[in-house]
């Protein structure tokens, strides 16, 4: 039996801000992972990555990280991506500065 | 202080109109990340997990006032309002715009200051002990030579493709404060029957594979330096490792093929370029030389200090600290730790940057350093401007005494920023910072250098750190190794890693016991943590450490 596909979400760091962004359900680019869509398909996870990196003018470096779907959305299954969608620790910059309620 | 020539200004000036137009083209999508990513990295910007981030060479830790307001205005204008100074003397900015990067650089170059080579498999910033030209256990200054190696090392078309980065350190006094021993190249001047020289060592380093330097020449002639340098160049970058990038530091190589094998290599190319060596380098140091003339320093009484010093425990106390012998009469090293207890160590606000650049252009002769160590000095301070310089410290959250101590510890970034890093090295740091303020013990615990980092590139030096801290990633939980006995020092040494690591909650208790098991085990108050360790070794800290392990074994 092939092993169960972990849901992802596809994730990248803007080309112009370096910020942390998700691709969202209707196609477009999201900075809250809350809002990001949850691929749970591994063939279509992994066309929207090779759709995304065809986006050279938008983002940089996307990758595909695991995340535990939950009633507000996606939640990171690893506390790297947890200070991703969220900033640093030492000072309130980053997401929690522009989106306090992130 | 070293003054950029027209040819210095002229030369930066290309590269930073080159890259506006690299970034212009990859903002109008001509250049590809793939095609942009070595040309912004040799511009010394990187992408990490929530932004872009400059890196900027501090050369030999050396700063001007003018060149630390520019970095205060840099921070203010295009980041959020600080910097964070790192242990290879550069200075980060976190939070840059790709859009910006180009108007950040011409601002640097205003001061004479640059991102080149801060990034990429190069020589990176050449660096040199803080206390550099005002030691008094100096033989020499050594940076007129790392001016010298940075002039070379810029742009050097044969270095420019590296096998891996390659780090210099050069330091002019015994007493070791730039960690040479862990660079793939360590500079020591010495004399020998009054001739100046340098004893050079190779294939130090920390990383994956920690190495302490090994001697390749006990003796090198002045002159002969870059000829020498460019000969350990030559044989690294013809027969170092490009297979495996793990592998492909000097270390490995010296290593793999034994520092005798090197040597004679060495000596051989170095025998055929040295005649290719006319002298123009040496008339060049000689040029550089003049920039680095001693300040006209002031005799005078040193009464109000010692006033001070009498009448004031929280001056006494930093005094104590935070002052270290001048070579001049009546002057000290003052240095002001960016170690505060509770904040980001190595970090500065704009406000502080000014600060600092006012108190040195008031009390230093107009010099900076930072240091290794992530601290600010002024080198030059006459002994009876202290309390003055104390007072205005104290008001701007400056004045805090303890470097040596608990609490002045070095941290990379870590995973707060870093994208290299696999757990958090910051609030490790800060916590263990907080908890010794609350216990009161730091002075009484005394010199103590605890090194944290993020990722076993160890960026927070935690090899040599005399208590060393490692954060690694277990199974999806941040997790942190101890190492015990390293030492950056003169002799340099590796420490040897305490056993299982320790959660996040449990890393400070942990850090806390081993310390009170040190304040027990001690002969006497003179005696260090490392000095106790090096009596007893290893099992009665591990006893503190796991003990779990006792309790079972019993």
């Amino acid at each position: 039996m092939p092993r169960p596909f972990t849901p992802k979400v596809l994730t990248a760091n803007d080309l112009l801000e370096g910020e942390v962004i998700y691709l969202a359900p209707d196609g477009g680019w999201t900075r809250e992972l809350s809002r990001a869509e949850v691929l749970t398909d591994e063939a279509d996870a992994q066309l929207r990555l090779v759709e995304a990196s065809g986006q050279q003018d938008r983002l940089v470096g996307a990758y595909l990280a695991d995340v535990t779907p939950g009633p507000q959305g996606p939640e990171p299954a690893h506390f790297r991506e947890d200070f991703r969608r969220r900033g640093p620790s030492n000072y309130p910059h980053g997401k929690q500065e522009a989106h306090p309620d992130v | 202080m070293y003054d950029y020539t027209e040819f210095d200004r002229a030369f930066l000036a290309e590269r930073n109109a080159q890259f506006r137009a690299q970034v212009a083209r990859r903002l109008d999508g001509a250049l590809t990340e793939e095609e942009f990513k070595p040309l912004r990295l040799m511009n010394g910007l990187y992408l990490q997990l929530h932004a872009y981030m400059l890196r900027v060479a501090i050369p030999y830790g050396t700063l001007s006032s003018r060149q630390m307001r520019k970095l205060a205005e840099i921070a203010e204008r295009w980041d959020k309002g600080y910097g964070h100074f790192t242990t290879r003397q550069n200075i980060q900015f976190n939070w840059p715009k790709l859009r910006d990067v180009p108007d950040m650089l011409d601002a640097l170059a205003e001061v004479g200051l640059h991102a080149i080579q801060t990034s990429g498999n190069t020589i990176r910033n050449v660096t040199a002990d803080h206390f550099a030209g005002a030691a008094a256990d100096e033989v020499a200054d050594p940076r007129p030579v790392a001016e010298l190696i940075r002039q070379w090392s810029t742009d050097h078309p044969e270095f420019q493709f590296l096998g891996r980065k390659f780090k210099i350190a050069i330091t002019g006094a015994p007493d070791d404060r730039a960690v040479t021993a862990a660079h793939d190249i360590g500079l020591r001047i010495v004399e020998r029957d009054g001739e100046p020289g340098f004893q050079v060592i190779v294939g130090g380093g920390l990383g994956r594979t920690p190495m302490i330097g090994q001697v390749i020449r006990e003796f090198l002639p002045r002159a002969d330096l870059l000829p020498y340098l460019e000969a350990i160049l030559g044989v690294y970058n013809l027969l170092g490792r490009r297979d495996n990038k793990y592998k492909a530091r000097i270390k490995i190589l010296v290593h793999e093929h034994g520092i005798e094998t090197i040597r004679d290599r060495v000596e051989r190319q170095f025998a055929r370029l040295r005649p290719t060596f006319s002298g123009v380098d040496q008339d060049e140091l000689a040029r550089i030389e003049a920039h680095f003339a001693p300040p006209a320093f002031r005799e005078a009484p040193t009464d109000a200090y010692n006033a001070a010093y009498a009448n004031d425990p929280l001056f006494r106390s930093w005094a104590d600290t935070n002052l270290t012998a001048h070579r001049a009469p009546g002057y000290a090293i003052a240095s002001v730790s960016l170690k505060a207890h509770g904040a980001t160590p190595g970090d500065a606000t704009a406000e502080q940057m000014r600060l600092l650049a006012e108190l040195a252009e008031a009390y230093g002769h107009d010099e900076l350093r930072i240091s290794h160590e992530q601290n600010v000095i002024l080198p030059h301070v006459h002994k009876s401007d202290l309390p003055a310089l104390h007072a205005a410290l104290k008001e701007a959250g400056l004045a805090t005494a303890n470097i040596g101590l608990i609490s002045d510890i070095i941290a990379c970034p870590g995973m707060d920023y870093c994208a290299l890093a696999t757990a958090r090295s910051i609030p490790v740091a800060q916590e263990i910072a907080t908890r010794f303020d609350a216990l009161k013990l730091e002075h009484d615990v005394g010199p103590l250098k605890i090194k944290i980092s993020g990722c076993i590139n160890a960026c927070g030096h935690h090899h040599v750190g005399h208590i060393g801290i490692l954060g690694l990633d277990r199974a999806g939980v941040e997790n942190y190794q101890i190492t015990l006995g390293g030492d950056g020092g003169p002799d340099a040494a590796i420490g040897t890693r305490s056993g299982p690591g320790f959660s996040a909650d449990e890393i400070v208790p942990a850090i806390e016991r081993l310390v009170l098991a040190y304040l027990d085990l001690r002969e006497s108050r003179g005696e260090s943590f490392l000095d106790t360790y090096k009596r007893l070794g290893l099992a009665p800290f591990k006893s503190a450490l796991y003990p779990e392990a006792r309790a079972d074994a019993a």
